[in-house]
């Protein structure tokens, strides 16, 4: 019962860092784009529930309202003013300006918020829990996973029945034609950043009432998002939540071996199944 | 008009003055000890090692196309090895750091043939879950200190020299030689015929294919040695700072991050790049540091200019106004006195 | 009398250090349909390219009845109503035929073309609409890459070797199709290697030759020794 509650509470997590890794999948798949900067704008996005919790007292679910337009704006701004001009056959300059962009935010937050750690209060949310199966569920789990059932379902929907994932597919198939088209990559870049920051928001404010977190906090996040990615496949958004689930659990299991090899396990996991399966469990680039 | 007017030659007229002008350098800062104080001492050793950290991940990244973020995994793993057989094996500390380089070398034959399967930037990720593999499975070692780290024991430190002045002139040179010993290196290298191939494959990766120039072999060799280098650096580095923590030891900003900016600013993908870029980073250091995270904001901000605004850094802008070249890598066309 | 749909003028085009186009002259009037024909390498490619605006000119070379587009980005040409049939068809492969149509739309002009005009049109595209674009044959995507441009109501339209690669039967019906697509009083530039297919369909014919105009004409009237001097700079 033990090791099936790990797995079960692993599973929960794992829709965490699926959320840690959508965002990162979406920007992937429309414009091959790999933001280093990711995971400290999930930290940033803490934050931001962290001002907007404390100056006016509502709950942080709430303040996820909020934070996801302040974070999209973010994005389609970062994208259009910055990011844009990155873009191109040469690898280096998004890798070394999102590079930069990551030791910004950092030392930015460091500035404005200091180092000390800090949680988002959620009340009852924190601890409540209920009994299924045998098994004690904590009930912010319960709604983290549920949430990152809904952002993919939601994410799927755009891509496959909307004009915005339409334009986003065709951009990503081959962007002259596309502009021949009437699309403005650049707008539509922008967009999908926007849409990729949007889902970062939801991700750091329910990182932050799970956990406390700090401005140093990005790498780390940024590593789960970019695992689950690669576990479950490229450009597969079914695929990253699996990938996230995998280490999620590998996680769990690990830590109940020994505490001090969560994180570990996790990465272990990562790279026995880059071994044998470089691309992944679910690989669907084309997408 | 006859056939002997244009003579090819890979030396040119600044390449020679400088090689002299650098000599005269050398001599100079070989004898730092007699002439500059513990300070000035401490700081140009931290310089040297930055600037061979630098030239390192400039052979990857500018000419290899190997981006990295993780070569934390190599100094801090160079810095424990260190650690380790100094005071487990008993190994001279010197003796320990070549170790470590050949120990570094061996380490990363395995996560090279597991991380070249990622492309790209994903290959950057990739290498820095590798450094936080590193940085996790030490902290389990507790003969090592686990999570809090250790100090390296009086007695190894004496082994180098009882003296302490003597120490530090000793540290310094070895900084001074690990440094002049990298760049000459990446030199000779990017000058042989792998190097001539590894310039090929940056500029065209489909042409050099078809030239028959094994690119995954070619990049596998630039990762083991460097990785070696740099396993070696971190070594001196932990030599120099006597203590050792997991969190110190893989840092990703100390290691990787002000290395990246220091590249990027002086100007990627050229040897005089890195060397110009370690001078404007402790300058700057040096003249901003009080500012803490301000002047963080303030590198970031920077190098995110240079790679916006002039791709090839300081040096790149130096050369596009005067045609210099420090150290020859192609070869030049001159017209010859048809005397 | 009305400024002409597309006037070009002393059109250069480079790319890096190569020029491809020199000072190329050439005027569309409303309702034209124009023949662009010349060797492999001749320019007609650069050109379409920098009509539709994936590449940037100089100023006032490229003038739309009387503004200058020349230097607008593609989508930006593209809502003015200068729509291409990209040689190779060019389909987006992760969308489905009636999304690729669908795309085309995206400029949101008004006109007679929708998805049910080019299902009329190209009946079998509306048997095929939910397969992946990639999945159809030549002609068919062909004629969804000739659907995707129709959907966006252009007022020039431009096909950039239609015919190539593409069996002879399938030309022709394409061919034959032509005239019911371009007779609402759209104009055209046709890019052909296939001389005598552009000339039966054109009032005027331009001939290129290593980025020169070599030839202007009318199509019904222009001599053949005229086009094979034009077309391989044989005296």
């Amino acid at each position: 019962m033990d090791w099936l509650n790990a797995i079960v509470q692993g599973t929960l997590l794992g829709g965490l860092y699926a959320l840690f890794a959508a965002g990162l999948s979406l920007i992937f798949g429309v414009m091959r784009l790999v933001n280093i900067a990711h995971g400290d704008l999930i930290v940033l996005a803490a934050y931001l529930g962290l001002t907007v919790t404390t100056a006016t007292g509502i709950h942080p679910l709430l303040a996820i309202v909020v934070v996801v337009p302040v974070m999209a704006a973010i994005g389609y701004v970062l994208q259009r003013g910055l990011l844009n001009q990155t873009l191109g056959d040469d690898l280096l300059p998004p890798l070394l300006v999102t590079f930069g962009l990551s030791v910004i935010i950092q030392n930015a937050l460091l500035e404005g918020y200091t180092a000390d750690p800090q949680k988002l209060a959620a009340g009852n949310l924190e601890t409540a829990s209920f009994a299924f199966g045998g098994l004690t569920l904590g009930v912010l789990p319960v709604l983290t996973f549920s949430f990152a059932i809904a952002v993919i379902w939601g994410l799927q929907w755009i891509f496959y029945c909307t004009a915005l994932g339409r334009a986003f597919r065709a951009v990503s198939d081959n962007q002259d034609i596309a502009q021949l088209m009437g699309l403005n990559r650049r707008h539509i870049f922008g967009l999908a950043m926007a849409l990729a920051l949007a889902v970062t928001a939801i991700a750091g404010i329910l990182l932050g009432i799970r956990t406390s977190f700090d401005p140093s906090g990005g790498g780390g996040r940024l590593i789960f998002g970019f695992e689950a990615v690669i576990i479950g496949g490229l450009g597969n958004l079914w695929g990253t939540l699996a990938g996230g689930v995998i280490l999620g659990v590998a996680q769990t299991v690990g830590a109940k071996i020994d505490p001090g090899w969560q994180i570990l396990s996790g990465h272990i996991a990562f790279l026995l199944i880059l071994a044998v399966r470089p691309n992944g469990l679910f690989p669907r680039i084309s997408a | 008009m006859n056939s002997q007017t244009y003579a090819v030659s890979r030396s040119s007229r600044a390449a020679r003055v400088s090689a002299i002008i650098g000599t005269l350098v050398l001599i100079i800062l070989v004898a730092a000890p007699w002439w500059a104080g513990r300070a000035d001492m401490r700081l140009m050793g931290e310089l040297f090692l930055y600037l061979a950290l630098a030239s390192l991940w400039n052979l990857m990244a500018g000419y290899a196309g190997l981006v990295s973020v993780g070569q934390q995994a190599f100094v801090g793993f160079g810095g424990y090895m260190l650690f380790a057989l100094t005071m487990f094996a008993g190994l001279h500390p010197i003796t320990a750091i070549a170790a470590a380089g050949l120990l570094g070398a061996l380490i990363s034959v395995p996560v090279a043939v597991l991380i070249f399967r990622l492309r790209g930037a994903y290959f950057a990720i990739g290498t820095w879950v590798i450094a936080e593999v590193f940085r996790l499975g030490f902290a389990q070692v507790s003969a090592l200190g686990g999570g809090s780290g250790s100090s390296l024991p009086v007695a190894i430190v004496k082994s180098l020299a009882s003296k302490r002045a003597m120490r530090e002139s000793i540290s310094y040179w070895l900084a001074l030689s690990a440094a002049v010993l990298v760049v000459a290196s990446v030199y000779f290298f990017l000058r042989s015929r792998k190097g001539l191939a590894l310039t090929a494959i940056r500029d065209n990766e489909t042409a050099a294919d078809s030239l028959g120039i094994d690119i995954w072999r070619t990049k596998f060799v630039v990762y083991v040695v460097t990785s070696a280098f740099t396993a070696m650096i971190g070594a001196l580095i932990f030599l120099q700072k006597l203590r050792i923590s997991p969190d110190a030891a893989f840092s990703v900003n100390d290691w990787t991050a002000f290395v990246i900016f220091i590249v990027v600013i002086g100007g990627i993908g050229t040897i005089e790049g890195p060397i110009i870029g370690t001078f404007v980073f402790f300058l700057l250091r040096e003249t901003l540091a009080d500012l803490g995270t301000v002047y963080l904001i303030v590198l970031g901000v920077v190098a995110i200019l240079v790679m916006l605004k002039a791709p090839k850094g300081l040096w790149g802008l130096f050369r596009a106004r005067f045609d210099v070249q420090i150290f020859p890598l192609g070869y030049r066309v001159s017209k010859r006195d048809p005397s | 009398m009305p400024d002409p749909i597309l006037k070009i003028s002393g059109l250069n085009a480079h790319y890096g250090d190569f020029q491809a186009l020199f000072g190329v002259d050439m005027q569309v009037d409303a309702g034209e349909v124009l023949a662009i024909i010349g060797a492999n390498g001749a320019g007609k490619t650069t050109l379409m390219r920098s009509i539709t605006g994936l590449l940037t000119n100089g100023p006032d070379q490229i003038m739309h009845k009387g503004t200058d587009i020349g230097r607008l980005r593609a989508d930006e040409v593209a809502l003015r109503g200068i729509a291409m049939v990209p040689e190779g068809r060019q389909l987006f492969p992760s969308l489905s035929v009636k999304e690729n149509l669908m795309i085309g739309a995206q400029v949101l002009r008004p006109g007679p073309w929708n998805l049910k005009a080019v299902y009329q049109l190209f009946p079998i595209l509306e048997e095929r609409k939910d397969q992946q674009s990639t999945s159809l044959s030549g002609g068919q995507q062909q004629m969804v890459a000739i659907g995707r441009a129709l959907m966006s109501n252009p007022e020039l339209i431009l096909f950039d070797e239609i015919s190539l690669g593409l069996a002879p039967v399938i030309i022709r019906d394409i061919y034959r199709a032509l005239p019911g697509i371009i007779g609402n009083g759209m104009s055209a530039i046709i890019v052909e290697q296939d001389i005598s297919k552009a000339l039966s369909v054109s009032s005027r014919v331009y001939c290129l030759q290593e980025g020169r105009v070599s030839l202007e004409d009318r199509s019904d009237t222009v001599a053949r020794e005229d086009i094979s001097r034009a077309y391989f700079g044989i005296e």
